[in-house]
């Protein structure tokens, strides 16, 4: 049966040793390491100045160091995140590292011994010196699985992740019978971590039994939601484990060729990917022998062209197979027929990349973890109005509350929070009286809203729930494939009813009218896109139906959000006389001097963008915004 | 939609792209890698390009032009030389990335999707450049920059302005010298 006489254990146990090796050669004993998050966020934050100064000064100072380019920890608000390694020290995270902080770490801390205290994030072990990381609520209530190796390995090196222990959960699949491979995943409980929560092990199993001689296994990275990015982080900050992930499900259902379909949005996963694929085949991880067995692998890119509805299975396969991406009914599912009519298995990342730590730990471990119906951890990508924005993966079961206010440190400026969305573009918003629901596939369905991508936007008074939902329409409009009629004309009505509410132009039968459409819309769509679509009018009208009304009888907006029916007016009790502060950060210079030198707003030519009330120093407060806009005083203008 | 006129240079890129395009299988599924590789070549699809494309497939040029506008990707035109995205994903959203965008449409004179006369700027709308902890957030060129706000708008407008004056006032003192 085996090419090899060896096991693949056997087989996999040399790499491992060879990996190791190198590995190791690498690492310089006494030499400190600094490792430097550079995915996109830590880019996007100036980890290529961070990067620089450390290489600059460390030559400056003829200092010997190394540093790393890893992926990303989630911890967005403390980017670009460094953690060092200086021997002697516990590796110590800081955060909001900038060319001015790297160098003092340089001099002080590499040089002198003072880790610097005041820009310690905290250290990445517990020790006796410097605060654990894991004394905070952000480390840990999270329980990382699949982000484990995020931003602790350099995802560059195919070394350092089997050095970590990553492929050993392949190699034990090889060894098993793929039958023995998808019961496993089914025991685990393991459900897909796409959105729709069905269960991976039971896709696996019908395309395992049906009967072709050709399969395909295709991960979906066609990260759609605007506000969900955790897809992108695990390529770019750990691809090898996607794919082991990937390779473990060809395995059990028999497929011989793999293809992530990345969206080309994210060149720096698309890079990640295609050179983890060439690092796997080169040792032969991949390719006609996959660990020295018969079995045979090979896995490919396909960069998505950017189009919302393509992360719906079927819509995929057409563009994977040169066409426009307009969903097909199921049945047939993918499972029997899917792309080019052959079985197919389509898997999230996530779904994936949890494959490895169950064959590594087993079915019962897995269950043990999280909620029974939903176990295993969930990723959330929490943007916002929190303190501490990022992604978080916890086990699932936990509240939201937990989630929000715990791990995320809610709302900053101790502002009350409002609602959360939750699940992008076909999520619901959830008000403050749901905070206590777990977060799992059905607990979240049941309170109307739903997992989705994971995309979490927490909003506080500030924010205007018509809006808001104003917004996910506007997306889910521009998306609609145009294959369902409903669809196609359904959302683009709701959208121009909800924007003359938001403009404060609503009519009486406007909340009926945006029911009813709904219900149609749900009933007539053939894909998920169009299905779930009215999700964020119908909950966000379910629960506050208060800010619609006050839109469409008041002319208000509640939040002040809504521009058209908002103004902004200067109080003259509070504006200082001669002060000129607003004057010039207005952009259509709209702000006139009126009696007693001091400022007022021309209303026609104002366009709220809210860059006075920034600029009105704090002693005077003078800025005033209101709805209606009719509320706001009209100053005139003196003649000169 | 004008008459497309042929920038210097254009016949040799599309000469090029022809050939390149003979190394792809003729299978309906390398229809949008062409794509691809065409707009990663000229950041557009010129007309031209399509034509071959139909050729090389033996596909009707309405299906290939079927398939590209139905994906965002792909553009049309030949974008400016400074391209400005703005993030309006939902993080931005709720934090005025509308404003920000805004006030990019006021100061250069277009409306998002469109390029400015002399070929400088183009503005564009993008969903979630991912970075939401930053935002809201705008991309010029290859920089993103973090919590943006009117008067930023303004800033790194200015800084190409200087910029360009620089070049200017550098060509002449080198056309003097």
């Amino acid at each position: 049966m085996k090419v090899d006489q060896d096991s693949p254990g056997a087989r996999f146990a040399r790499l491992q040793d060879e990996c190791r090796k190198r590995f190791q050669a690498r690492i310089t004993p006494g030499i400190p390491v600094i490792s430097i998050g550079m995915a996109t966020c830590g880019l996007a934050a100036g980890a290529i100045e961070t990067r620089k100064a450390f290489e600059a000064i460390l030559g400056e100072r003829g200092i010997q160091a190394r540093i790393e380019s890893v992926g990303c920890l989630g911890h967005c608000y403390a980017e670009p995140l460094v953690i060092i390694e200086n021997p002697g020290f516990p590796p110590i995270a800081y955060h909001e590292v900038t060319p001015g902080k790297a160098r003092a770490l340089v001099k002080a801390f590499l040089e002198e011994g003072d880790p610097l205290f005041e820009f310690v994030l905290g250290a990445m072990e517990e020790n006796d010196l410097i605060p654990s990381v894991m004394d905070f609520p952000r480390f840990h209530l999270e329980k990382r699985l699949v982000l484990e190796g995020c931003g602790r390995i350099d995802p560059t090196d195919l070394d350092a992740y089997v050095a970590a222990g990553g492929y050993a959960a392949l190699a034990k699949a090889l060894a098993m019978s793929p039958s023995e491979v998808v019961r496993t995943v089914l025991e685990s409980g393991l459900r897909g971590r796409g959105g729709a929560g069905f269960p991976a092990g039971l896709k696996w199993q019908c395309a395992g039994n049906a009967d072709a001689r050709v399969k395909y296994v295709i991960c979906n990275a066609d990260e759609g939601d605007p506000g969900a990015y955790m897809d992108r982080t695990i390529l770019e900050s750990n691809p090898h484990q996607v794919l082991e992930g990937l390779a473990i499900c060809a395995y059990a259902v028999g497929a011989g060729e793999g293809i992530i379909y990345v969206r080309a949005e994210y060149p720096l996963a698309v890079n990640a990917v295609g050179r983890a694929i060439a690092q796997a085949r080169e040792h032969g991880i991949l390719g006609d022998s996959v660990l020295g067995t018969d079995f045979h692998l090979d896995a490919k890119v396909f960069q998505g062209s950017g189009a919302f509805v393509c992360g719906e299975e079927t819509a995929l396969i057409q563009s994977l197979e040169g066409k426009r991406g307009m969903p097909l009914h199921r049945p047939p599912y993918p499972a029997r027929s899917g792309l080019w009519g052959m079985p197919t298995v389509i898997n999230n990342v996530k779904t994936l990349a949890s494959v490895p730590p169950i064959m590594r730990n087993g079915a019962d471990w897995y269950r043990s973890i999280g909620s029974a119906r939903s176990p295993g951890t969930a990723i959330f990508s929490v943007v916002g109005k929190v303190v501490h924005p990022g992604l978080v993966e916890i086990p699932t079961g936990t509240t939201l509350r937990t989630l929000i206010f715990e791990v995320c440190g809610g709302p900053p400026k101790q502002k009350a929070f409002k609602a959360v969305q939750i699940g992008g573009p076909s999520g619901g918003c959830l008000p403050g009286s749901f905070l206590e629901t777990p977060v799992d596939f059905d607990s979240l369905t049941e309170a109307g809203a739903m997992m989705g991508s994971g995309g979490m936007v927490v909003m506080d008074e500030d924010s205007c729930m018509v809006n808001v939902a104003r917004y996910f329409l506007d997306f889910t409009q521009k998306e609609s494939c145009g294959k369902c009629t409903f669809c196609r004309i359904g959302t683009r009505h709701l959208l121009n009813i909800l924007d003359r509410i938001t403009r404060g132009e609503g009519r009486e039968d406007d909340l009926e009218k945006l029911e009813s459409l709904s219900a149609d819309i749900q009933k007539g769509s053939l894909c998920g896109l169009g299905k779930t679509a009215p999700n964020p009018i119908l909950t966000s009208l379910r629960y506050f139906r208060d800010e619609y009304e006050a839109h469409i009888h008041e002319k208000r907006c509640p939040a002040l959000m809504c521009r058209a029916i908002t103004a902004f007016y200067i109080d003259l009790d509070r504006c200082a006389r001669g002060c000129d502060a607003c004057v010039g950060s207005c952009p259509v210079e709209a702000i006139f001097t009126t009696r007693g030198r001091k400022k007022a707003i021309d209303q026609d030519r104002c366009v709220k963008c809210g860059e006075c009330l920034v600029a009105c120093p704090a002693e005077y407060d003078a800025v005033r915004k209101v709805s209606p806009a009719e509320l706001a005083p009209i100053f005139e203008r003196l003649e000169e | 939609m004008n008459e497309v006129s042929m920038f210097p240079g254009d016949e040799e890129m599309i000469l090029e792209i022809t050939n390149r395009i003979e190394a792809f299988p003729k299978r309906r599924d390398s229809l949008i890698p062409i794509l691809q590789m065409i707009q990663e070549r000229c950041s557009y699809l010129p007309p031209q390009a399509m034509e071959s494309i139909a050729t090389h497939l033996q596909v009707s040029i309405s299906e290939i032009y079927g398939v590209a506008t139905f994906y965002n990707q792909f553009r049309f035109h030949p974008p400016g030389r400074h391209q400005i995205k703005v993030c309006l994903g939902t993080a931005c959203h709720v934090v005025g990335g509308d404003i920000i965008l805004e006030n990019f449409e006021r100061k250069l004179g277009i409306k998002d999707g469109e390029t400015t006369a002399d070929l400088e700027f183009s503005l564009e709308r993008v969903a979630c450049v991912g970075c939401c902890a930053l935002a809201p957030v705008a991309v010029v060129d290859e920089t993103t920059h973090g919590h943006m706000a009117p008067s930023k708008v303004e800033g790194i407008l200015l800084g190409f302005e200087i910029m360009r004056d620089q070049a200017e006032r550098e060509g002449r003192t080198q056309d003097e010298s």
